[in-house]
């Protein structure tokens, strides 16, 4: 909010001197966020249509608020316990994912040590690589160990596909950091922990948002490890989307629906976090 | 113990520690299997499953169609998420609900992507509505004919740039907020235009984010099969849908694995490429 | 504002971890892991009207092949599962038979019950122990809009239909209409492969390995490629036809009675159904075969077996016919409130078995694992020779060589429609 405030200052505080390149940039704004949210209109449009309208020619571009389709997942068994399974995952993995890469991310920015190259490469490689092939040798090995079917089994292989994402991200991130301001409280008396914890973590906050949110939306997406991994505690994905490609299509729609607005939702309530950042650029 | 802990020799392969172990464990153990189902049969060592792989008809066709949709889909994210990103920065109002509508798509699975995008492009669907609506269609025209390759190519590429870009953004806007305002006001002072501190200024300081974003990207781009699948149906065969093919219809896991090591020598490469392109000069010349 | 931040991140991590410890202690039912009945509505219908009468909790899934095979072999690896029963067709489940569970005694157990000697024999896979029961049965039949009707060529009998007719018929749609109208499910996820095995190749060569690349099957692909210049190029995209027959985009298609239900149920009074087309050397048809199995891993082998048994009841194979529209493998006597597609895909099921010149083929039988390779040759064919148009002979000569090995590979003797032979069947 006050960096909301701060802006306008500015902006007022400035001239205006280029009302045309205003409405150029304000077309294009349109014009982008026209082009992300009709798809989603046109999918809400056909998962609020009855079963005649869905297949109808032409298509309506208004729904029509039919909610036969949506009440069958009201009522579908298991979707609120699989949403809840969905929001444990996504958190668990965020939070491993995190902690696992900031780590990482913050070596791999900082020093230049032998072997760095390496571990770069090493932690991409695992997002290269086909998961479906890696799903049977790892449900073998949480068979045995008895991780299968948990949520937290299914939130470390989630965190394999989400921590290149972290590593890399916040890597990057530290860099951007000017290592003068670092050195500036290690001069001042701050031990390297505290400086990073009081001068470097502020500063990376929008970073590690962004990799939060990467893992968490990797994780909700994710359905064939989910799959495999759990049968008592499925995730919303693994439970709806396997079997929405074969359902009929008005069905198909309402499910799509179904399962993007919690992850709408979850970017709504932490976008503050990724925008924190021009707080701290404009100051 | 704490001279140890801040040792400069030290420290980062204690930081990267963690994170080493876990990938080891998870990754790595089920990675081996799947490298020597791909390189051993009964007999030892071999390359037949390569071979079994290079010989199917539809090896090729996947991997120039996959290296194909690659090449033009990131160009394609990178350029639309920088001007997304510098759009969102320069925005005085709504900031955040124009950057929330932006990262959308990141919340949208690529299975449940292709479906929004087959809705629109089928032969009875919005589209041809729309353009029947408007007279210029006389009836629903197929635009997903098998035939026309270069149309399926199109609708997979407008698919993947609409649900994938907005993870080019998010990595960009983070990396954006980082670089100090001032350094673009001192530019304006001296007279230079919006462009020319775009490319001056702010492109070379984003180049860390930018080089994270274009790896990132990448990767994903050679494992794209979801949408294609429902959008191009068999008409666009890529090497990740031929590696479930193998996997799960053909009951192949020695074949897939081969196909899998081609995903991953690919991606190898294009990051090693990257790495080194986009490498910190400036770090090289002080070291 | 930052404290808080870190508060919010610290008491998430808590609770994340709080739940997912507590997560798994819940009671479990049975586990029955299956790939039919996949549809969420389909699946619903199996967990509440079908297996709700067995009197303890069995937990229904139907999954991509992908998760089914992945998880199972899973379990068979590490020796210990989760799996009670799995659902699977004939195809699928024979590159796991090694690793099943003999139900020799499950199907004396059901005495009463009158199942199909066929499908029970199918279900052997040429050994000596019953590796599954067969659940239930389908089969691929015609459908069409009755606006298409009009325009069926002079003479031609809709229930008695050639494929040469077929292709004047589409020719006549297509000029009167300005565009293709018949449908095929050729998209990743239709059953097209079924169609060359099981109607195409045995309606005019009365073979599917042998004759393989004769000069009937040259002249068959020359005649399909005449039939897919009126078929809707969209085909490539379809998975199951009941929905291009539902908007319109297709008049006439050739579908598995499942895959046909949606379009029946909802307009029961738009459209016909009818047996497949004949060709020179008969009117070829297949069955489709889902079975029953258990896998050595499962963790309650007698609990399987009593809903194994459970599953063959009369009643509860009506059950599952208005769940899933696959037809029982039991002799029973069907209510008359039965959905109309089951009415009369049924009708039309007896109808094509029955017939004069009917001309059936099996499902393969000793290729275990290779089934999927199996298809593939087909597929190939079709994508190379129709979509690609490469020159028929060539394809033929090449794919026959796939063939070859996959019946070299499997040592499977033949199967109808071709003749029996000692070893495997050969590719001439």
């Amino acid at each position: 909010m006050t960096s909301l405030a701060t802006t306008e200052a500015e902006a007022s505080a400035r001239a205006e001197p280029r009302s045309s390149g205003r409405l150029v940039m304000a077309s294009a704004v349109i014009v982008l966020v026209a082009w992300v949210l009709v798809p989603i209109y046109l999918l809400v449009v056909n998962a609020l249509g009855s079963v005649a309208a869905v297949t109808a020619w032409p298509k309506a571009l208004v729904p029509e608020f039919d909610l036969a389709s949506l009440a069958f997942f009201a009522n579908y068994a298991g979707v609120p316990r699989a949403l809840l399974n969905s929001f444990l995952v996504a958190g668990l993995t965020m939070v491993l994912s995190i902690g696992l890469g900031a780590p990482a991310g913050y070596a791999l920015a900082r020093f230049r040590f032998p072997g760095a190259n390496l571990f770069r490469l090493a932690v991409l490689m695992t997002r290269a690589f086909p998961l479906p092939l890696l799903a049977l040798p790892l449900t073998v090995l949480f068979i045995r160990v008895g991780l299968d079917d948990t949520i937290i089994g299914l939130a470390l292989v989630h965190t394999t596909l989400a921590m290149p994402f972290a590593v890399l991200i916040m890597a990057s991130l530290f860099m951007s950091i000017p290592e003068e301001l670092e050195e500036a409280a290690w001069t001042l008396g701050c031990s390297r922990l505290s400086a990073f914890r009081k001068v470097v973590l502020p500063l990376a906050l929008p970073g590690i948002a962004a990799a939060g949110i990467f893992a968490f939306v990797i994780s909700w997406n994710e359905v064939f490890a989910a799959a495999v991994l759990t049968i008592e505690n499925k995730t919303l994905t693994a439970f709806l989307l396997q079997s929405l490609d074969v359902s009929p299509l008005p069905l198909k729609f309402a499910g799509g629906a179904v399962l993007i607005v919690p992850a709408l939702l979850f970017l709504f309530a932490v976008r503050k976090y990724l925008f924190s950042l021009w707080g701290i650029a404009n100051r | 113990m704490q001279r140890l802990l801040s040792s400069q020799k030290v420290l980062p392969y204690l930081l990267i520690l963690p994170a080493s172990l876990f990938l080891a464990a998870f990754f790595f153990v089920p990675f081996v299997q799947v490298v020597l189902a791909a390189f051993t049969s009964d007999d030892g060592f071999t390359f037949t499953h390569f071979r079994t792989m290079a010989d199917d008809w539809k090896f090729m066709p996947a991997l120039s169609n996959t290296l194909g949709l690659a090449l033009v889909v990131v160009p394609i994210q990178i350029t639309l998420a920088l001007v997304m990103a510098s759009l969102v920065t320069r925005l005085r109002r709504g900031r955040d609900v124009v950057l929330y509508v932006f990262t959308i798509p990141l919340g949208i699975s690529d299975l449940a992507a292709g479906l929004i995008w087959f809705a629109l492009l089928e032969q009875n669907g919005f589209l041809n509505s729309i353009l029947y609506g408007l007279g210029i269609i006389p009836g629903p025209q197929n635009l997903l004919d098998y035939r026309n390759t270069a149309g399926l190519f199109v609708a997979v590429v407008i698919a993947e740039v609409w649900r994938a870009t907005a993870i080019v953004l998010v990595i960009l806007v983070a990396g954006l907020g980082l670089i100090p305002k001032e350094y673009d006001e001192a530019a304006e002072v001296f007279g230079a235009g919006p462009l020319k501190r775009f490319f001056l200024i702010t492109l070379p300081l984003l180049r860390p984010s930018l080089q994270t974003a274009l790896i990132l990207r990448t990767i994903l781009a050679f494992e794209v099969f979801a949408v294609v699948a429902v959008v191009a149906g068999n008409n666009l065969p890529v090497l990740m849908g031929e590696t479930y093919a193998w996997q799960f219809d053909l009951q192949d896991h020695k074949v897939a694995s081969a196909y899998a090591i081609v995903i991953l020598a690919i991606s190898l490469a294009f990051t090693v490429f990257f790495l080194w392109v986009l490498r910190d000069r400036t770090r090289e010349a002080a070291a | 504002m930052m404290r808080r931040k870190q508060g919010t991140m610290i008491a998430l991590a808590a609770l994340t971890l709080a739940f997912s410890v507590a997560g798994r202690a819940e009671a479990q039912g049975l586990l029955f892991w299956s790939t039919q009945a996949k549809p969420v509505e389909e699946t619903q219908k199996m967990r509440t009207e079908v297996l709700g009468g067995f009197g303890k909790p069995v937990d229904y899934y139907g999954n991509d092949a992908g998760p089914f095979f992945t998880r199972i072999q899973a379990e068979l690896k590490a020796g210990k599962g989760t799996i009670a029963l799995l659902g699977g067709l004939h195809g699928e489940l024979a590159s796991l038979s090694s690793d099943l569970v003999d139900l020799k005694d499950v199907l004396s157990a059901t005495g009463d019950a009158k199942i199909n000697p066929t499908l029970v024999s199918l279900g052997t896979y040429g050994t000596a122990e019953q590796k599954y029961l067969p659940w239930m049965q389908a089969s691929y039949v015609m459908a069409a809009n009755k606006e298409a009707l009009q325009y069926l060529p002079a003479g031609a009998d809709v229930q008695k239909l050639t494929y040469d007719e077929l292709i004047a018929w589409g020719k006549a749609m297509r000029e009167a209409t300005g565009s293709p109208k018949i449908g095929l499910p050729a998209g990743p996820k239709g059953l097209l492969h079924r169609f060359f095995q099981g109607y195409l190749y045995p309606s005019y060569t009365g073979s599917v390995v042998t004759k393989f690349r004769s000069p009937e099957a040259e002249a068959m692909w020359n005649a399909f490629k005449m039939l897919w210049e009126e078929i809707n190029p969209a085909s490539t995209n379809y998975g199951f036809m009941q929905e291009p027959l539902l908007t319109g985009e297709v008049w006439v298609a050739w579908e598995h009675t499942a895959r046909l239900q949606d379009a029946l149920n909802q307009k029961p009074d738009q459209f016909v159904t009818f047996p497949a087309p004949a060709g020179p050397a008969g009117r070829g048809f297949m069955p489709v075969v889902a079975g029953i199995a258990i896998p050595k891993t499962s963790p309650n082998v007698e609990e399987a077996k009593a809903l194994a048994a459970y599953m063959l009841k009369p009643e509860t194979q009506i059950a599952t016919l208005r769940a899933t529209s696959f037809f029982p493998v039991v002799e029973v006597t069907l209510p008359d409130d039965m959905p109309a597609a089951v009415k009369m895909s049924g009708a039309t099921v007896a109808a094509q078995s029955a017939a004069p010149d009917a001309k059936p083929s099996l499902l393969p039988v000793g290729i275990g694992g290779l089934d999927g390779k199996f298809n593939k040759v087909f597929i190939d064919t079709f994508q190379r020779v129709v979509l690609r148009g490469q020159d028929v002979r060539q394809v033929l000569d090449e794919q026959a060589a796939t063939l070859k090995d996959i019946m070299t590979e499997s040592k499977a003797p033949c199967w109808a429609p071709d003749k029996t032979s000692e070893g495997p069947c050969p590719v001439e």
